[in-house]
Formats: structure tokens, C-alpha cells, sequence
């Protein structure tokens, strides 16, 4: 025990500590100063690798998300759908029920809504030209008949992994994550059916009669998409916040064994928060083909349902902050995506740029949730 | 008494905006016993682990034998000969008790069990201590593992120890063998410091007292000059009557009984066996026993938290002269029986309210339900919130503040002035005033008892033997999931009680 070995330990030089709760504009502060700092760094790294002038690029990047009309009307669809995906995965989320498979409940659910137009697809009138083309279902017939399909698709989808883990306790991350694959598999089955030749792929469905399309909407394509997403933000934040069935999904997810004690039934409220969640994933399925895509692929989602995550995270799962949060996401990813095409660059780099706001964004939490103290000299004593 | 074993100059030490400690200063000889005593919350863990090391102090300094010293980790505490046994044991349970022992030791190659049991011996020989080295932890009593944490440290050449509330956990006859062992360590000219806030284990034990309140250094006195209402007043800041009240019960009737409940756990382990007793309106049931004896089963099983085997649980309703069987219903079944039964769980943040949710959302937890929309009726509890908030004098920025903002006490108020406000005809309270300061403990045995009078069957679950024969009427002792003995409060001794604790597992040995 050398006293030498001793004097050698010195006071650590950074200390961290957790947070009080925190004035608000202070968070918006810090995550100001987090994208700044995200942009300087995008911006080095930009001059770095493409010589280009960093201002030239960001500019570029509003432009391809506001620079045109259509383009605004783009960002508000795309916008639109994965708000709609994330406002799915909140309740689940909230519930503290990891629902990783809100890809595989949007893809059903799509090719729920292809299938309703596939099998009362229009047939051809006659063989003397012009061409006539009748749909057999009104679309006031057809298109509810869509959604129903879609969001018990999604339901479905939702609620066996909520049985298993209701009532058996299984994983539900591992469950809902593989049931996005049975999806997949599915969807590319169907698309093998419905298209004989092989190529496998479906083209658009109806394109004459246009039957089973949601009309157009203040003489917008996607007006429909981007009403009914707003609806359906407004009624989450309500269903959280001020029902019944929400007050017992935060006390679940909070702790199953205040609900418990209250007596809530708690595999009750699993399976049907799961139902609810289904369900939208199902009404995003249903948009992505009757508002957007009028055909399903197998890669329909594109990923949303992951990202849609993300979103609703860092949203804190409230409704009203997933508007900005998916904002967010949209823009980057399209500003991405148009610099990369003006600028003649390998997409690679959108996505590095996309990566290190992401990162700048999350890691801000950090420093909103602790402080870090730097060494202080000692007082003599 | 010896030289200085430890000096604190000016400790100071904050989490976040919560001082936990404020320019402490504090002096520890060779050869005497410190008890460092204060309230909960008042700093004293804290103080404690910045001295083993756990925690850096933001300000001040800590000499050891006159010197400087700078501890940065449990390594270098161990290294100035500090040992701290804390109020959980930090053992590997399927280790025995000399690999414990000699965990983390970084020395002499082989593990020679020989040679350390030799050690341990040693030790245990010197000061009195009874251990099987090669006993596992985990077939250990909680006082068997207390030995071996404390000559953990022993061996490791400590030369300065600290115990963290040290009889929490044990029987009376338990504590009292704790006790020799520590006087004849303090015999040999060791330095030791026990956190506490019992007051007559601090007269009986310890030569000098040190006091902090809220963070503060109050003072030091010399056990021998002072007494217990000095002491508190030291501890609380006020003159405080220790005294607890004790009706007479009025017109007891049978409210709840009990017949032969029985319950095992998942692993086949008997948690109840055969319980049997009756609760009494206008009474105060008494509930002692050595943790996890089955107390939390019990109060589980009523609330119907808790599958039985075996047994009936029977509630005469006193508005119809109805008897209802409780057994295997929902707590949501046993509210739709009109049988108002309120209930004070242990875990009052994992279990009674919410931590991340207001005092208004935790009022919800018991009424959310009411009304006829699907949407929840934020005014009744708001004005319940509110008026608890001013009767109980709970501390809090407003009705809308995070209840795992507050303080222990705090929460208590809200937990129990919530489970109050139901009007119940059967209170259950599990250790309600755990970790609470003296004045809180006050308010909650004075709510108790208010709804003793109001012809409440209170039944009360308690570790503080004092406490409990203080304030119940009748008192059953509970050891390993049986009823030992239900023994009169106003004539119970301590030591009667601490027998009828042990009891049960001695018969089991003899089995």
C-alpha cells in the first residue's frame, strides 16, 4: 500500500449527471445548436469530398423539397404517409410493446386493397374502337370495401404477435419482426399469381376506369392522402390523451403492475391497442395504393414502417411534435435525394449527410438529459 | 480513544439542483464508535459513499491519518483501509462465503481455500464472529450474509468500517449479537461509523453522535450527555413528541377473516401456509415478521393480486351483513361487490401510483373509469388532488408535477391520501412509512388512526418492532409464509415478537 500509488489518483476530469427537468426553450436551444452543428460538419464534409460550395447545396436541398409546386405537393404526400405509419406505431409504442412490424401490417394491408381491385378489376366493353373500358363496383362500393379489407389486414397482421405475447409471453420484437418477411413473401406471391408473364411485376391497376383511385381532392392527387392523415393525427392526440383506452395504455406501459393493482386487464388492453395500431398500418396500406401508387410491390412500404419508428420517438410519441419530427425526416431524405441528382453525386453521399443529421438530432437528447461537468480545481484547504 | 482515523473538511456534494450534502465537516478517532444520524434524505448515504469511494465530493477535503486523500473509487478506499457494508449486500449468491470474500482480490495466485478459511477463522475468532466459509450465500440467512460482507472487509485489512443501517434487516436477538461483535472491533482500536436513525440503537451502541439535517452538519454530541427528545430535535430542527396515540377500540366486529389461505410460488416454494386471522373493524392489525416472509403475498391475496391454492377469504360487508368470498376475484370484481378496500402497496412508484405521471393522472388510477363517455373526467380528481395536496400538506410545485419528483413523504401523502379519500372499510398498509422522515411517519400514523376511529379495519404491515407495539392493537407475527403467534399490542415485549419471528425456521431445521 505505497502512499506513492496513492497520491497518483486525481478527481476524474468529466463528471456526468442526470438532468432536472429542463425549460423548454432550452431543449429547443440545444437541438437548434445540434442541426447547426450538423450542417457545419455536413458542410466540411461536402467541401471535403466534392469541392462544391456547401451554401450552393443546402440551397439545393430546399429547392428540391419547396422549389416547385408539385414538389411541395410531393413532400406533403410523403410527409402524410409516414405520419401515418408513425401515428400507427405510438399506441403500440407507448404500451411499451415493441411493434417492429408495422412494414409487414402496411404491406398487407396494401395488397388487401390491390386485391379488392384486382378481383373487380375493369373489364373491356366490346372490341370496337375506341376502347371502352366499366368498372364493375362503383367506386363508392369499391373504395370503402378497400379500406375495410386493408385495415383488417393490418388488424390481423397486429394481433397474432399481441395474442402471443398476451397470453404467452412471447418476444414481440423477434415475432412482429418476422411477420414483416411472411408479408413480403406473401405480397411477391400474389404479384406471381396475378401476373402470369413472369416479370413480377404488377403494373397499375384500372388505369382507364381509374376505379378503386381516391378521387382528386382540392384539384390535388394526393388531397385525400394528406385530409385523412391530418384526421387521423388529430383523433390519436385525442384517443392518448383524453380517453379512457389511452389513460390505460400509459398506465400499462408505465408499469404493468399499477395496472395490475388498479385492475386493468392488461392483456386485454395489449391486444386491442395492437388492434387499433393494425388498423392504421392497415389505412396506410390502403392509401399507399388507392391514393398513391394505384399498383403493390413488395417494397410498397420502403422501409417507412422502421423509420416511422424513429419518428414517433423522437416525437416522444406525441401526436402534434410528429408533424415536425416527420417534416424532418421527409426533408432530408428529399433534399438528399435532390442533390445527389443536381450535383451528379453518388447517392452514398445523401445518405452520409442524412446519417450525420440523424445522428446530431438523437445525440442531442444526451445533453437535454444530462449535464457534463468539467473537472473543477480544488479549494485549499 | 485513539488518534483520528478520518477527517471531512468541508464536504460538499449536488445532484443536478438537490444538495445532498453541504459543507460537512466530521472527525472519526481509532477505537470508537460514530453514529451518523439523520433522517431520510439528509445526506448520510451520500456522505458515506463519498468516503468508500462510490461518489467524488464537488467540494472539500478528506484526510486520513492527517493526510490528504483523494478516493475515486471503492479500489482506493480499500487501499486507505475503508470498508463499507452497504444496506444491500453486494454478494454473488452461488459463491460461498470465501469466494466472496476474496472477489476482487488481486493477489497470491491460486484460490487456496484452505488458507483463506484459515484467515477467516482468524478473524472470526477475534471478534466473535460465527461463519462456515464454505457455506453458499444463497442458503444463508440475511444476518449470516451481513457476517460475511462485514469480514469481507476485515479481511481486505479495513481499518476504518462503515455500516449502512445495519439492523435494518435483523430480529432484536440478532442485532444484539451485531452489536457485541462491533464493540469488540471498536476494542481493538478500529473506527466505526453506523448510519442510522434509530434512536435507541444510537444510545445504546455508539460513543458519539454525529447529526445532519437536510445536507447539513448539525453537530456532534457525546452519547452519554444526551437523550432521545435532544437527538430529534437535532435530527428534525423541532421539539417533537414522540408519542404515539392509542384509542380503545370501539364496537369491533369482524370485518375480514381469513381461513387457511395457502399459496405457492411459480417455483414451487410455499409463500403462505395456512394463514388464518380475523380483522377487526376500529382496530389496528399489527402485521411483524423478517422481510419476505410472506407479508406482500398476504396484503396480494387480499387486494386479489395473488392466486391461492387453498382457502377462503371472507369480507362481511357491514351495510348488508352480506359475506363475500374474495378468493381468486380481480381487484376489479371485488370493487363491483361494494366491498371498499383500500390498499397502500410497498412498491408506492412500481406499484400504488405512477412515477411518471401528476398527482392528478394518479388520482385518475382509482376513478378513471367513472362516467359514461369514453373519455376520461379530469375535474373530480383535479379537485382531489388539490384538496390532498392541502390537507396533507404534501410538498409539490402544483397538482401537475410528476409524483417521482417528489420527495418519499411526499409520495406517501398522495399514495395514502388517495387510497383514503375511498372511503374504505378495510385499509391495508405495507411498511407505509418506509423511508420516511419523522414528521411524515407522524401524519401517516395519525391517518391511520383517524380511520381506526372511523370503525376502519386497518391492518398494518411494519418492520419497527417499536412502532408497531406503540400503535396496534393486536399484533400477528408472520415467518416464512405461517402465522407464529398473534400477540396483544398493549402487553407485547420486543423480545417476545423478535422469538415469534424466528420461530417457524427453526422448526424447519429440526424437520
Amino acid at each position: 500500500m505505497s502512499s506513492k500509488r496513492l497520491a497518483q489518483h486525481s478527481e476524474p476530469l468529466l463528471h456526468i449527471t442526470k438532468r432536472d427537468a429542463m425549460v423548454w426553450y432550452k431543449g429547443v436551444i440545444i437541438r437548434a445548436i445540434a442541426i447547426v452543428a450538423a450542417l457545419i460538419v455536413c458542410s466540411a464534409l461536402i467541401v471535403l469530398l466534392t469541392k462544391l460550395n456547401p451554401l450552393d447545396v443546402y440551397s439545393e436541398m430546399i429547392e428540391g423539397s419547396f422549389g416547385t409546386e408539385r414538389k411541395f405537393w410531393i413532400l406533403l404526400q410523403n410527409i402524410a404517409m409516414l405520419l401515418c405509419i408513425s401515428l400507427a406505431v405510438t399506441p403500440a409504442f407507448k404500451m411499451k410493446f415493441w411493434n417492429l412490424g408495422a412494414e409487414g401490417q402496411v404491406l398487407v394491408g396494401a395488397l388487401a386493397s390491390a386485391a379488392c381491385m384486382f378481383y373487380f378489376k375493369e373489364v373491356r366493353m366490346g372490341d370496337t374502337l375506341p376502347l371502352v373500358y366499366e368498372a364493375p363496383l362503383s367506386n363508392a362500393v369499391l373504395i370503402p370495401m378497400m379500406l375495410v379489407a386493408s385495415m383488417a389486414a393490418g388488424i390481423i397482421w397486429a394481433v397474432i404477435p399481441a395474442i402471443f405475447k398476451a397470453i404467452w409471453g412471447t418476444n414481440e420484437s423477434l415475432f412482429t419482426l418476422m411477420m414483416n418477411y411472411v408479408a413480403m413473401q406473401l405480397v411477391a406471391f400474389f404479384i406471381m399469381v396475378w401476373v402470369p408473364n413472369g416479370s413480377s411485376v404488377m403494373g397499375i391497376i384500372n388505369p382507364n376506369t381509374e376505379s378503386g383511385w381516391l378521387p382528386e381532392l382540392f384539384g390535388q392527387k394526393y388531397g385525400f392522402n394528406i385530409l385523412i392523415v391530418g384526421l387521423l393525427t388529430v383523433a390519436m392526440y385525442i384517443y392518448l390523451k383524453y380517453s379512457k383506452q389511452g389513460y390505460e395504455i400509459s398506465v400499462v406501459g408505465e408499469s404493468e403492475n399499477t395496472a395490475r393493482y388498479i385492475g386493468i386487464n392488461v392483456k386485454k388492453v395489449i391486444i386491442r391497442t395492437l388492434i387499433v395500431s393494425g388498423a392504421i398500418c392497415g389505412i396506410a396500406g390502403f392509401l399507399l395504393v388507392s391514393g398513391t401508387n394505384y399498383t403493390v410491390s413488395k417494397d410498397i412500404a420502403g422501409g417507412m414502417g422502421f423509420t416511422a419508428i424513429m419518428v414517433a420517438w423522437l416525437a416522444k410519441f406525441n401526436p402534434g411534435m410528429m408533424v415536425i419530427t416527420s417534416f424532418l425526416v421527409v426533408f432530408m431524405q428529399r433534399g438528399a435525394g435532390a442533390i445527389a441528382t443536381t450535383f451528379g453525386l453518388n447517392q452514398s453521399v445523401s445518405d452520409i449527410l442524412t446519417g450525420i443529421i440523424i445522428f446530431f438530432i438523437i445525440g442531442c437528447e444526451f445533453f437535454i438529459n444530462y449535464k457534463v461537468n468539467l473537472r473543477t480545481k480544488h479549494k485549499e484547504g | 480513544m485513539g488518534n483520528v482515523a478520518i477527517e471531512l473538511r468541508n464536504i460538499s456534494k449536488r445532484f443536478g439542483s438537490v444538495v445532498a450534502n453541504k459543507d460537512v465537516n466530521l472527525s472519526v478517532y481509532n477505537g470508537e464508535i460514530l453514529s451518523l444520524l439523520g433522517e431520510n434524505g439528509s445526506g448520510k448515504t451520500t456522505l458515506m459513499n463519498m468516503i468508500s469511494g462510490i461518489y467524488f465530493p464537488d467540494e472539500g477535503q478528506i484526510l486520513i491519518d492527517g493526510k490528504e486523500a483523494v478516493i475515486s473509487s471503492p479500489k482506493d478506499a480499500f487501499d486507505y483501509k475503508i470498508g463499507m457494508i452497504h444496506q444491500h449486500f453486494k454478494l454473488v449468491d452461488v459463491f460461498s462465503a470465501a469466494e466472496n470474500i476474496v472477489l476482487g482480490l488481486e493477489n497470491e495466485g491460486k484460490f487456496d481455500i484452505n488458507a483463506i478459511s484459515k484467515k477467516v477463522q482468524e478473524i472470526s475468532d477475534k471478534y466473535g464472529f460465527d461463519i462456515d466459509p464454505r457455506k453458499k450465500i444463497y442458503e444463508m440467512s440475511v444476518s449470516e450474509k451481513q457476517t460475511v460482507e462485514i469480514i469481507k472487509v476485515l479481511y481486505r485489512g479495513a481499518n476504518i468500517l462503515i455500516l449502512d443501517e445495519p439492523t435494518a434487516v435483523l430480529t432484536p436477538q440478532e442485532t444484539q449479537k451485531l452489536f457485541k461483535i462491533l464493540r469488540s472491533m471498536r476494542d481493538d482500536g478500529k473506527a466505526i461509523i453506523i448510519i442510522t436513525h434509530k434512536l435507541h440503537e444510537v444510545l445504546s451502541l455508539s460513543d458519539r453522535v454525529a447529526v445532519l439535517r437536510k445536507g447539513e452538519y448539525i453537530g456532534t454530541v457525546n452519547t452519554a450527555e444526551t437523550d432521545e427528545a435532544q437527538l430529534t430535535e437535532m435530527m428534525v430542527g423541532q421539539k417533537i413528541d414522540l408519542n404515539i396515540e392509542r384509542s380503545e377500540p370501539e364496537n369491533p366486529v369482524d370485518r375480514l377473516e381469513v381461513n387457511n389461505i395457502s399459496c405457492v410460488s411459480r417455483e414451487g416454494v410455499k409463500l403462505l401456509d395456512d394463514v388464518s386471522f380475523t380483522a377487526r373493524s376500529g382496530e389496528i392489525l399489527g402485521i411483524a415478521g423478517i422481510a419476505g416472509s410472506g407479508q406482500r403475498e398476504l396484503l396480494e391475496a387480499i387486494a386479489g393480486l395473488q392466486h391461492l391454492n387453498d382457502g377462503q377469504i371472507l369480507y362481511h360487508n357491514p351495510k348488508t351483513g352480506d359475506v363475500e368470498n374474495l378468493r381468486d376475484k380481480t381487484p376489479l370484481q371485488i370493487r363491483e361487490l361494494g366491498v371498499r378496500l383500500s390498499f397502500v402497496p410497498e412498491d408506492r412508484l412500481g406499484m400504488g401510483l405512477v412515477g411518471n405521471m401528476d398527482i392528478i393522472d394518479n388520482m385518475m388510477l382509482r376513478s378513471y373509469k367513472k362516467g359514461r363517455t369514453v373519455f376520461v373526467e379530469r375535474k373530480a380528481p383535479k379537485e382531489l388532488a388539490n384538496k390532498i395536496i392541502n390537507d396533507l400538506q404534501v410538498v409539490t410545485p402544483s397538482a401537475s408535477t410528476p409524483v417521482r419528483r417528489l420527495s418519499g413523504g411526499n409520495v406517501q401523502k398522495v399514495l395514502v391520501g388517495r387510497e383514503i379519500a375511498a372511503s374504505p372499510t378495510v385499509l391495508m398498509a405495507a411498511y407505509p412509512v418506509r423511508g420516511l422522515d419523522i414528521n411524515s411517519s407522524y401524519t401517516i400514523y395519525n391517518l391511520l388512526n383517524e380511520q381506526k376511529k372511523k370503525g376502519v379495519a386497518v391492518i398494518f404491515v411494519g418492520e419497527d418492532l417499536d412502532v408497531l407495539i406503540e400503535l396496534c392493537d393486536r399484533i400477528m407475527v408472520i415467518g416464512s409464509g405461517r402465522i407464529t403467534g398473534i400477540v396483544d399490542g398493549r402487553t407485547a415485549k420486543k423480545e417476545e415478537i423478535g422469538i415469534l419471528m424466528t420461530k417457524t425456521e427453526r422448526s424447519d431445521d429440526n424437520e
